[in-house]
């Protein structure tokens, strides 16, 4: 982190007094031997790699299977500041979906001059195949990652919409499995709002966009790249949790735009797939025909509406960094509310006047690139070098739109349980929201992902970044306080 | 449920049927071996377990003596054959990640603990001493013995539970047969037997590999008769890894999937004929048509039902 910023401990505050929703765990903490947590830090990797919760990281060839760092002390969130964030995240999804059904519909906020035109038709991740067509239930995404930062004790902001396919539920999940058999006394001592009913939330919501057809009774599928795929744990356990079959491409098959797949009892109408592969990958007859992934004839069957795709095809053009710029905006323009989670202030590359700022102080702000996801392909001003610094103000010049720029953010940290102590990281939040046709729906919580080293502002878990258990608990100090005064 | 779950659970099902028939062998013939020749004990010993473990060819391509070292190398933890313990746990490990919703977390664990000591085993250098090679094979003795214990106790009984039941049998019975193969010779019952015979401690030795040395004894209540081990590894329905009580498993399992599905096919018809013959014939008549004639149209017979299967089922 850049030392001139003051930087915000969710424990600590910043005046050095714990906060409120600490209280317990810091007293704990405080009266628990460090051999404890350093037992307890073991029996958690134990876990981990039995259980076989793994990630891979892509290029290395020794390491296919890594464990992600998982720390052990909890990330606390009160159910008052909770339920403010719940309200924003859900505000935010309905405008998503609100916009994708715009553009790939009557176009409405182009017409308006609020998004520029360009920026929705020139994006690689809008799909002209969708133009003119309704997706199911005029849902486009069913499943969001809202990527939450603070910076203080006010509030949080938003630092990217993830609406294709976000991953990291099972992480969350699990994460509070693997907490429940480690600290059952941290339990006892705090009311912690559980999180185990997601996978039923996740299958009521897919159940509640089937085709009409399906009669209530929908035949559902997980679809992944297979088990090469980073994500391959989470597709199975997800799958596993939802009791619906794990499918790769060469399981289905589609005749006269219906989806099949391939049973011991020869072949299965498909009514919902829960796809966690890329557009591009989908159906090698639209989209790429070199793709092994994919299903041929698959587009045509969902056009057709005799399946409906989670989330929609073409969904990743409303989480592009260039049009999280106009989400304010975009919010007002379809809801007629004011947001309630901000941006955070990102500066428009595109716009000449913004180009001059940013390109006069590169050493100080976030550069990303617009279509860039997992931490690449990033510049973080502060800890670049200067050759870092000179590619990126030739990157900028020659392609301004490809970009937008931030401030370097004080990131809140965390405590978190390392060999050698306690000692506070920084952390981002990723909740997950579902949106079916009948609500929307947030567990509460999500995954909190910490940046290991000392320092460091990159999460990512391609990059090293790991996880703590999120706990939302009930603001029972308040009753306390109450108490106390009367 | 999906046909490549079915293909994968039958198979790992196997390749963990394997690893434990190769870790009992191995254990059985080091024993045999280590007899003073005037006993049976010797060099050949090696080529035979070579030879019904079907890594005869492959050992040959690698070029190597016929030794101990070189051939449980080869067995054990050689990555260059296909059917070695290792690859046979690999394998059924990178399948049982496949299709882990079809597993149940008891199975799972008990492949992936495995999987997981192995792989720190081979990164110390592979099993270096006598000591840490027995380990590692009684290591792969449990983990077939929690994996199985796992399935039975924890799987939910449908299409999942049997096709990974019909994949143990088949592969037991192949097993067990390649066994009879390759030790005929010593098995038929022209031999005069006069006191202590030479070939006593080959006798079981193939007992002591398919885990019925002391359940020959329950069964005969006699000293040990080569036509008798022949017996009981074929024909005894008691025995858990004769070739009659493999083909009653299949046939049953088998069943349950066509009453599951509502239709009897080409495999269960295959597989309930073989079991048919299995019960009508007698010893007499398996050394009239010659031992060795019989195991090896059995081993055709068993693996045409395999590609029954696949056919059928597997697509």
């Amino acid at each position: 982190m850049d030392s001139r910023l003051t930087q915000f401990d969710e424990l600590a505050g910043t005046d050095g007094c714990t906060r409120p929703p600490y209280r317990k765990l810091s007293q704990w903490l405080a009266e628990t031997p460090p051999e404890l947590l350093a037992s307890r830090r073991e029996q958690a990797e134990l876990l981990f790699r039995r259980i076989g919760i793994t990630f891979a990281v892509y290029g290395a060839q020794e390491a296919t299977e890594r464990l992600i760092p998982f720390d052990i002390l909890p990330r606390i969130i009160s159910r008052s500041e909770w339920t403010a964030l719940e309200k924003g995240l859900i505000q935010r999804v309905a405008a998503l979906n609100a916009f994708l059904a715009d553009i790939y519909g009557a176009g409405e906020i182009l017409k308006a001059g609020i998004v520029p035109a360009d920026l929705v038709y020139r994006n690689p991740a809008y799909c002209p195949e969708m133009a003119g067509r309704r997706a199911p239930y005029d849902i486009y995404v069913h499943i969001a990652g809202v990527d939450i930062v603070r910076t203080d004790d006010q509030g949080f902001f938003v630092l990217e919409d993830n609406a294709r396919t976000p991953s990291g539920v099972s992480y969350m999940l699990e994460n509070r499995e693997v907490m429940m058999r480690l600290f059952p006394e941290l339990f006892a001592m705090h009311r912690v709002a559980p999180i185990e009913n997601y996978p039923d939330e996740l299958l009521a919501t897919l159940r509640s966009v089937a085709p009409l057809r399906a009669n209530g009774d929908p035949t559902i599928v997980l679809m992944t790249p297979g088990q090469y795929n980073s994500a391959f744990y989470e597709h199975s356990f997800l799958a596993d949790k939802l009791g619906v079959e794990l499918v790769e491409g060469r399981d289905l098959f589609v005749r006269d735009d219906v989806v099949y797949m391939r049973t011991t009892e020869g072949p299965r109408r498909v009514d919902v797939i829960y796809r966690r592969i890329d557009d591009d990958f989908l159906d090698p007859l639209c989209f790429r025909p070199d793709s092994a992934l994919g299903v041929a004839g698959l587009m045509g069957a969902y056009q057709a509406g005799n399946v409906t795709l989670a989330n929609a095809v073409g969904a990743g053009a409303a989480d592009d960094k260039a049009i999280y710029t106009y989400m304010p905006e975009i919010i007002k323009f379809y809801l007629g509310e004011a947001p309630l989670l901000q941006n955070v202030p990102t500066f428009r590359c595109r716009e000449a006047e913004a180009l001059a700022y940013v390109l006069d102080r590169l050493d100080q702000l976030v550069v990303k690139e617009v279509n860039g996801s997992g931490g690449y392909g990033m510049l973080v001003g502060p800890h670049a070098s200067k050759a870092q610094i000179e590619e990126f103000h030739a990157k900028l010049k020659a392609h301004p739109q490809n970009f937008i720029a931030q401030p370097t953010l004080a990131l809140s940290t965390c405590p978190i349980a390392l060999a050698s102590g306690v000692a506070p990281r920084h952390v981002d939040l990723r909740p997950f929201v579902l949106q079916g046709a009948n609500g929307a729906r947030v567990v509460p919580g999500g995954l909190t992902r910490v940046a290991m080293t000392e320092n460091s502002l990159v999460v990512n878990s391609s990059q090293g970044g790991g996880t703590k258990d999120t706990w939302v608990i009930d603001d029972a100090w308040v009753d306390e306080k109450t108490m106390g005064q009367a | 449920m999906l046909s490549r779950t079915a293909d994968n659970l039958y198979w790992l099902a196997r390749y963990m049927e394997r690893a434990d028939f190769l870790a009992r062998a191995i254990q059985a013939s080091r024993r045999l071996a280590a007899l003073p020749k005037a006993y049976g004990g010797d060099e050949t010993e090696w080529e035979s377990v070579l030879l019904s473990s079907g890594a005869a060819l492959a050992f040959e391509e690698s070029g190597r003596p016929v030794d101990e070292a070189n051939v449980v190398g080869f067995l054990t933890f050689a990555p260059e054959n296909p059917g070695s313990i290792r690859n046979c746990l690999e394998q059924a490990r990178a399948n049982a990640r496949a299709v882990r919703t079809a597993l149940t977390i008891e199975m799972w664990e008990s492949i992936n603990d495995a999987y997981l000591e192995m792989r720190s085993l081979e990164s110390r250098g592979g099993v270096a001493c006598a000591q840490e090679l027995a380990r590692f094979l009684e290591l792969i003795k449990q983990t077939s013995l929690t994996y199985d214990g796992g399935a039975y106790r924890t799987m939910l009984r449908n299409d999942a539970y049997w096709f990974s039941r019909v994949g143990l049998f088949i592969e037991r019975a192949d097993n067990t047969a390649r066994l009879l193969d390759v030790k005929y010779h010593v098995l038929l019952p022209e031999k005069e037997i006069v006191g202590g015979s030479l070939d006593y401690f080959q006798w079981s030795a193939i007992l002591r590999a398919v885990s019925a040395h002391t359940a020959y004894h329950w069964v005969y209540r006699t000293s040990m008769k080569p036509w008798l081990v022949a017996d009981l590894l074929i024909l005894r329905p008691e025995m858990p890894r004769s070739l009659i009580s493999c083909y009653e498993s299949i046939v049953l399992n088998l069943d349950n999937l066509a009453r599951a599905h509502g239709r009897q096919g080409a495999a269960q018809r295959h597989a309930r004929g073989l079991y048919g013959r299995l019960e009508k014939l007698s010893m007499e008549s398996v050394f009239q048509g010659g031992l060795h004639e019989f195991v090896q149209s059995f081993i055709a017979e068993n693996n045409r039902l395999g590609a029954l299967i696949s056919e059928q089922y597997l697509f």
